[in-house]
């Protein structure tokens, strides 16, 4: 693997896709006869010592979202008084009373749609301008193609902040500053460069006979486009969605500047409650847990794609 | 496209109608990403480094000075120190551990899910992720996941001191060393003793087996010894006489004592459930009692991780929390398609686990490697929302990076565009390595 981001989505690295079956490199092959009990012995010691290690690792890693859901069930005095883990040996602490007050709270429940009406356009708008762009610059012929393609590779890595100042004074100028659809452009306009990569590299796959083949039948580009390039791309288009979704829904800091108190999302009014942190726990946590469940379904639902789109997308 | 001019027109017509539709498909096509690319991108790189270049109103051009502000303006300072050690440290952990992860999940057979539970971290934002660890750093060990642990280990291999809250009742012979010890005021005499009354202490801060001390301290010593009773001089309902060994008053087990003649201590003991003591076998003279600070010392805390000393490294902990699955799993994808031959090989010709690793699985691994590192760096230069919301009001400044500084200073009060700016322009600075290394990969690529 050459690091290309073409290979890392091709290959699928991980997750619940079609797996070889597990390789196990301690066992001594049967090939090899002599000292073959005292060779497994150590074998078996060996992967025992690195069983427990992993099993310590994986809990390691358990704890903190354990700790963040439990202590999302409890009441605030008892997280003033005593630690989450209390919970496990006396599970009448637990209550969804937190939930229910935080699902009562128009300020949050508010937020929650923020939250999905910036996400699902950012996400939308993106793959849709990406997959168009990123097949015109893999088949389609123009001027300065692939001059302005090598640009576009170069916008890849440009940070948010350099976007932050001047994009305001821009959308505070036309009146898309404190807005939804603010917020929804920065997104789009940030997240298009590695789209457009990422789609481009895929689409220049495609057998170049299919499409002389379309072509010959008289398809017009959008035919092609439509009805060929879309659903050969599929794979791509939906690990960039699953990437683009969770990046849009993850914000803070875009939302931070360009939403204003009534298009502000769930992690910008959380960012708000951040100040008496110890006092607001019983908010925060629900909370937290609410802005994680999304991401969590998308995980859980999409594994394979979920991995390699933040793969593909960690070059961002 | 070269269409020569002297082919029929017939022929060409057609032809250059497709390509002429092709190139206005292709405009349509490109353009909607690219005027947003242009307008939201482009002009936003060139503007910020125009403005870097005037003053803080943006009124007057001041050329570099905003640069040059930047490192003599300590926060800044602080906030570039803090940046390079983000650099220097979390790639750097994160490619070790994500490979020896990588290496030691290829020998297990439940790696899919080892490698789901660190990937999920990936899936929480970083305001979630900072919420999770605000809660797991919470200095209080009641309440603190990692300060629980600390105290937990910290207690099994030191002995916890029994009284940290007691102290003695002033004015009625025991002074307080500046250490934290007591001492007897007045020197006690062989076959003498002494009562030695404490207060401060809760009713259930004293053992559950203490009793009453009023038998003991009425005990004479014999002429080798000095006795006494260390007690708690509070009797409920307040009936007692301070300074006195009251009925109902209970004695302090537990508690060390020592004997100390000429500045050393001679003789020590502990005192018994009645809180009485005894040195036998002194020499005859007159000794000073002493109660060592071991019994008052507060209880082990643990870990001020939020405070200014430890809230970087407790931030970068959190990170990697988040990115260990990544590195785990895109060096895993490397690992697989290492040449099984050369491993095998190596493992016939009898070379252990560690020179396969070291000798073999490494250099091969190198260019996937390289690839983590390079995206880790640029995703950490880039880091601002987990500094944000895990480091607390007080230490923002002491945990400040580059992003978290620009923020400040543009937006956060700072209300300065012309260095907010300028520090913009450092950052983009900072990832131009990484955006040529993208290009010339690109490129490459397609030869």
């Amino acid at each position: 693997m050459s690091g290309n981001v073409g290979n890392v989505i091709e290959r699928s690295p991980a997750g619940g896709g079609p797996r070889p079956p597990a390789r196990h490199a301690v066992p001594a092959s049967p090939s090899a006869p002599p000292r073959r009990a005292a060779k497994r012995l150590r074998a078996w010691l060996g992967s025992g010592a690195v069983q427990a290690v992993l099993t310590l690792v994986a809990l390691i890693w358990i704890t903190p979202l354990a700790g963040l859901l439990l202590s999302s069930m409890r009441s605030d005095r008892d997280n003033a008084s005593s630690g989450w883990w209390t919970a496990l040996t006396d599970p009448g602490q637990l209550s969804l009373d937190n939930y229910t007050a935080l699902l009562a709270d128009s300020g949050i429940t508010r937020a929650f749609w923020n939250t999905v009406l910036i996400s699902v356009p950012a996400t939308v708008l993106v793959v849709g301008l990406a997959a168009l762009a990123g097949y015109a610059f893999a088949w389609l012929e123009f001027p300065g193609r692939d001059a302005v393609f090598l640009v576009v590779v170069g916008l890849l890595v440009v940070p948010v902040q350099i976007g932050l100042l001047p994009v305001a004074k821009l959308f505070g100028a036309v009146g898309l500053f404190g807005t939804v659809p603010g917020v929804v452009l920065f997104h789009v306009a940030y997240g298009l460069p590695f789209a457009i990569f990422l789609l481009r590299n895929f689409f220049a796959e495609i057998p170049r006979e299919m499409l002389e083949a379309a072509r010959m039948d008289g398809g017009g580009e959008w035919r092609i486009f439509s009805r060929l390039v879309l659903p050969l791309g599929r794979p791509a288009l939906a690990s960039l969605a699953i990437f683009q979704f969770l990046w849009v829904w993850n914000d803070m800091l875009v939302a931070l500047l360009f939403a204003d108190s009534g298009s502000q999302p769930l992690t910008v009014a959380l960012q708000q409650e951040m100040r008496q942190f110890g006092s607001n726990i019983s908010v925060l946590a629900p909370g937290a847990f609410l802005s994680l469940v999304v991401p969590l379904v998308v995980f859980f639902a999409f594994q394979r794609h979920f991995v390699q789109g933040v793969m593909a997308g960690s070059v961002k | 496209m070269a269409v020569t001019s002297s082919a029929p027109a017939a022929a060409v017509t057609p032809r250059r109608r497709a390509q002429r539709r092709r190139r206005a498909a292709a405009a349509l096509f490109v353009l909607p990403a690219l005027l947003l690319l242009g307008a939201l991108v482009v002009y936003p790189v060139l503007f910020s480094i125009g403005r870097s270049l005037f003053d803080a109103g943006g009124e007057r051009f001041v050329g570099v000075a905003n640069y040059t502000a930047m490192f003599r303006d300590p926060a800044t300072l602080t906030a570039i120190r803090n940046s390079t050690i983000w650099v220097v440290v979390a790639p750097v952990l994160l490619t070790g551990v994500g490979l020896v992860l990588a290496v030691l999940t290829e020998k297990v057979r439940w790696a899919t899910a080892f490698k789901l539970v660190l990937f999920l971290p990936m899936a929480v934002s970083f305001l979630a992720a900072g919420i999770v660890f605000r809660l797991a750093y919470e200095e209080e060990p009641d309440r603190g996941v990692l300060n629980a642990v600390a105290v937990g280990v910290h207690d099994v291999f030191t002995e916890q001191s029994p009284y940290p809250e007691a102290r003695a009742r002033e004015g009625h012979g025991l002074t307080a060393g500046s250490d934290g010890s007591y001492r007897t005021d007045a020197a006690a005499d062989t076959g003498g003793s002494v009562s030695l009354g404490f207060v401060g202490l809760t009713p259930d801060a004293v053992p559950a087996g203490a009793r009453p001390a009023q038998d003991a301290a009425a005990r004479t010593a014999a002429a080798d010894e000095v006795r006494g009773v260390v007690y708690l001089d509070f009797t409920p309902g307040g009936a007692g006489t301070p300074g006195a060994v009251d009925p109902e008053e209970n004695g302090l087990p537990g508690m060390a004592v020592e004997a100390v003649r000429d500045g050393e201590v001679v003789a020590s003991a502990t005192t018994a459930d009645d809180g009485s003591f005894a040195f036998t076998g002194l020499q005859a003279g007159s000794y000073t009692v002493q109660l060592p600070e071991k019994n008052f010392a507060p209880p082990y805390q643990g870990v001020s991780w939020l405070g200014p000393a430890l809230v970087t490294p407790a931030i970068i902990g959190a990170y990697l929390w988040i990115w260990t699955g990544f590195a785990m799993v895109l060096i895993g994808a490397g690992l697989s398609a290492l040449p099984r031959d050369a491993l095998e090989a190596a493992r016939m010709d009898g070379a252990n686990e560690w020179q396969i690793f070291r000798k073999i699985t490494v250099p091969l691994l190198a260019p996937v490697l390289t690839v983590v590192f390079v995206t880790l760096v640029i995703n950490v230069m880039k880091v601002f929302d987990l500094v944000y919301i895990i480091a607390p009001g007080p230490v923002q400044e002491e945990a400040s990076v580059l992003a978290t500084r620009m923020w400040l200073v543009s937006f956060g009060g700072g209300n300065d565009q012309g260095l907010g700016s300028a520090l913009s322009v450092l950052l983009l600075l900072l990832v131009v390595p990484a955006m040529i290394f993208n290009i010339r990969r690109f490129r490459g690529s397609r030869k």
